[in-house]
């Protein structure tokens, strides 16, 4: 069971839920357990980056999770 | 003995004597025959909107082949595609092309004229005659927020785009529970990147429906999909050929002229070129946002820090999107706060949209966090690298946007800046020290490479980076490292989007670390068909192959069979299966953060305000340095430019929104002899996302400046400046207000 962070910004949106613990082989999988729980949620995950166990990827949605993954939302950042 | 033969040395960069003789091709000097010179007829308002534009004047004049405005760039819905610090808007990239409406800034295009020179393009620009209703421009997020404020976009309730927040722990509490309490609250100014090179692009559009582009720029797989998709084209349409490039700092990511030219040159089944000038550069090219910064810390007597709170206002220009929540994720990176909060807020001004420049926002934001710390250790009487020290993160502890950090080397960092002989050399009179700390993510993100074989043992490797930094030499030798060919039989090539294989920007300090591992993926394919090369030689299966210092060899201890070099092996590949080509293709997760720590030393004419820095060193995390040369030099122009946005840089608006000093003469950047030597020191803490450790280097070191720089002249002058840049008369100023600035109580509480 992958333990997802919503960014606090975000609490608005998932009634103040900051941590949800889902049960998700991959990132796309995550993503559509967030959205059906927390509709107004779908927005936002549109343009994410997704951090899985420390690593940051601009390009999350098949990334594998482990059962224990530690999964925080971030917006996506690329640099100049 | 170091593990590497050919990483960490430092050959000459394949590209450097056609840029140091002047035969490198840059923007704009490419000509095509029969080409047409295009001009852009830009708004004299700030803010204002289009009543009419008649354009029949401009288009009856001899040698005028065509004129477009706004409704010649296809209407976009305000559809989101990724890319940069924020989601870009395609309704919004296509009207800072050409104004529909409104002009949202002085310098706003309003229409395009291609003709048979430049100069009769320009004056027929000046024949379009625009009608205007003047509004009152809104210059500062403070002008954007006030009650009553005039709108820049009738579709958005405000000019406060978007919020953003972050935050850990009970920020209250830990304010409660601090010895000492400092708030101060920090301005930054419109800054330019101030790349040399004009934005600058040829597009011939042919009678087959395609079109080529030229231009100077740090993507041209963005140029290509941000043309096919302002302009409704098929991506495969448009072919974009990159030219050297004279720096672009993440200015040149954004498309200005490219669709313009295209537009045109279909227009007029002519070649079309365009180049702005440098005050065209200034006043429509995106710098990055002026900031005000509300930074607090609270700490224990013992240096702990316990609390934060950082709000953070970033102006995006005319159209939403500045870096303000990369700002925000930035600001605490290097401490480990248990508890802050932290809120960013984007805001709609009009000024040209600011376009990403070097760690887009971690800059302002950091100068702000870093100055306040500064004030902390002073109220705390503690040596500021002690007071980052005993806060610094480390592997393990979390970020403030949430993951925990892998191996990182901050405290490497710290220590390595405490231990310099600069951090304890004596100053003298009028002179103060400073010290300041940076962070960056470093990105990843898409890149591609391949590899050619030649039958004399070279080697050409093709990907799509322009070369900023000395990216070609890197990637030469990292092929070098993993086929054992000297890097001056390597040859790196930067291909056009027809050749080369997809791959993002040059940005993000994501090449040498991305491209760089695309580069390494395609080497180990060519070693791997090597190898299968050497078995057919040998009759033997490939897994009795191995490789040893750039040579096939057998293994099992098989006497009989000689190892097979590199030049051997490509002299036979017609006989043993034809060319060799290695390709890869890869999507890098961030690379893992930098960070830095930068010593600044300042000198003060304390008669006139004028300052100078007389030293300078600049500590950094760089994961492994392939070519040290050009590490080094990416530090040092960092810390060159961060210099020039403290002391000097700033765009001057008169009332009526209307830049003032739109040249290199009135807009001040620091040359080589403003400067001191800038020392380097190199730690390298491994990435273990990179097969040597590289985790990108060219963002961080443009972050400590300016709060290093400003905590200098609080040193020299016992003045706490909040507001950049430093610039003579307002260091006069301040040292004039000196009694009543320093010790200001209401912000400052020590319990």
């Amino acid at each position: 069971m992958a333990t997802v962070h919503v960014p606090s910004g975000w609490t608005q949106y998932t009634g103040g839920v900051d941590a949800i613990v889902i049960d998700a082989p991959r990132v796309d999988a995550l993503l559509r357990s967030l959205t059906e729980r927390f509709p107004a949620l779908a927005s936002q995950l549109e343009q994410v980056a997704v951090a899985i166990d420390g690593q940051v990827f601009h390009h999350a949605r098949y990334e594998p999770l482990r059962p224990e993954s530690d999964v925080h939302l971030l917006p996506p950042v690329a640099g100049g | 003995m170091s593990e590497f033969k050919y990483i960490g040395t430092r050959p000459v960069r394949h590209d450097g004597v056609d840029k140091v003789t002047g035969r490198a091709a840059y923007g704009a000097d490419l000509n095509l025959p029969g080409m047409l010179h295009g001009a852009v007829l830009r708004s004299p308002h700030a803010h204002a909107r289009i009543v009419s534009i008649d354009t029949s004047a401009a288009e009856a004049m001899a040698g005028v082949k065509a004129v477009i405005t706004g409704r010649d760039i296809p209407p976009n819905s305000a559809k989101l595609v990724l890319g940069g610090e924020a989601a870009l808007d395609l309704h919004d990239m296509g009207d800072n092309l050409l104004a529909h409406d409104k002009a949202l800034y002085h310098g706003h295009p309003v229409a395009a004229v291609a003709a048979t020179s430049a100069d009769l393009a320009r004056e027929a620009a000046l024949k379009i005659n625009v009608v205007y209703d003047t509004l009152p421009p809104v210059m500062t997020v403070d002008d954007a927020m006030a009650p009553g404020a005039p709108r820049l976009h009738d579709r958005f309730a405000q000019n406060v785009a978007h919020r953003m927040e972050l935050k850990r722990g009970d920020v209250e509490k830990g304010f409660a529970a601090a010895d000492v309490v400092v708030e101060r609250e920090f301005r930054t100014p419109t800054v330019h990147q101030g790349y040399i090179e004009p934005h600058a692009c040829v597009a011939r559009y042919g009678q087959d429906g395609r079109a080529t582009v030229w231009c100077s720029t740090q993507g041209p797989f963005v140029v290509r999909e941000a043309c096919a998709a302002i302009l409704g084209m098929d991506a495969a349409h448009i072919k974009v050929i990159p030219s050297e490039i004279g720096g672009g700092f993440g200015g040149k990511i954004v498309v200005y002229l490219e669709p313009l030219a295209i537009l045109l040159s279909r227009r007029t089944n002519r070649p079309v070129k365009i180049v702005m000038t440098r005050d065209e550069v200034f006043r429509a090219s995106g710098p990055t946002s002026g900031s005000k910064v509300r930074a607090k810390f609270g700490a224990k007597r013992d240096g702990t820090l316990v609390a934060a709170s950082v709000s953070l206002w970033y102006e995006a220009g005319a159209y939403r999107g500045s870096p303000a929540g990369a700002g925000a994720m930035c600001c605490l990176s290097p401490y480990t706060l248990p508890n802050f909060f932290i809120e960013a807020h984007d805001v709609v001004v009009n000024k040209p949209k600011v376009a990403a420049y070097r760690a887009p926002g971690s800059p302002m934001a950091m100068f702000a966090t870093e100055s306040a710390l500064d004030e902390v250790a002073r109220e705390l009487d503690m040596d500021p690298i002690e007071l980052r020290l005993k806060n610094a993160v480390a592997e393990g502890d979390p970020a403030p946007y949430g993951p925990k950090y892998g191996p990182i080397g901050l405290k490497q960092v710290l220590e390595a800046a405490r231990a310099h002989p600069h951090w304890k050399a004596p100053l003298e009179a009028h002179q103060g020290r400073g010290v300041a700390c940076g962070f960056w993510f470093n990105a990843g993100m898409n890149s591609s490479a391949t590899i050619t074989l030649n039958s004399d043992g070279s080697a050409a490797v093709v990907t799509g980076n322009p070369d900023i930094g000395g990216t070609r030499v890197a990637q030469a030798l990292m092929v070098s490292e993993e086929l054992g060919i000297p890097v001056e039989r390597v040859r790196p090539s930067v291909a056009d989007t027809d050749t080369a294989g997809h791959t993002d920007v040059t940005g993000g300090s994501r090449v040498c670390y991305a491209t760089g591992n695309a580069v390494i993926q395609a080497a180990r394919n060519v070693r791997s068909q090597l190898r299968a090369r050497a078995a057919k030689i040998w009759n033997v299966d490939v897994e009795q192959v191995g490789w040893d210092a750039g040579r096939a060899i057998p293994l099992n201890g098989d006497a009989g069979k000689t190892a097979l070099t590199v030049n051997e092996l490509a002299a036979q590949m017609p006989q043993t299966g034809g060319p060799i080509i290695g390709h890869a293709a890869v999507s890098m997760p961030m690379a893992g953060p930098g960070f830095a720590a930068h010593i600044c030393d300042l000198e003060v004419d304390m008669e006139t305000g004028c300052s100078r820095v007389v030293r300078y060193t600049a500590v950094q995390d760089v994961g492994k340095a392939v070519h040290p040369s050009y590490v080094e030099g990416q530090m040092q122009g960092g810390v060159a430019q961060g210099i020039g946005w403290a002391l000097n840089e700033e765009y001057v608006f008169n009332a009526n929104g209307v830049m003032e000093n739109a040249g290199f003469l009135d807009y001040r950047m620091p040359v080589a002899s403003d400067l001191p030597m800038i020392d380097t020191v190199l730690i390298e803490v491994a990435n273990p996302l990179h097969p040597y450790g590289v985790r990108g280097v060219g963002e961080v070191p443009i972050v400590p400046p300016l709060a290093a720089v400003a905590n200098a002249m609080r040193a020299a002058t016992g003045v706490r400046f909040t507001e950049l840049p430093l610039s003579p008369p307002r260091v006069l100023q301040g040292l004039t207000e000196r009694q009543s600035t320093v010790d200001s109580p209401q912000l400052t509480v020590s319990r």
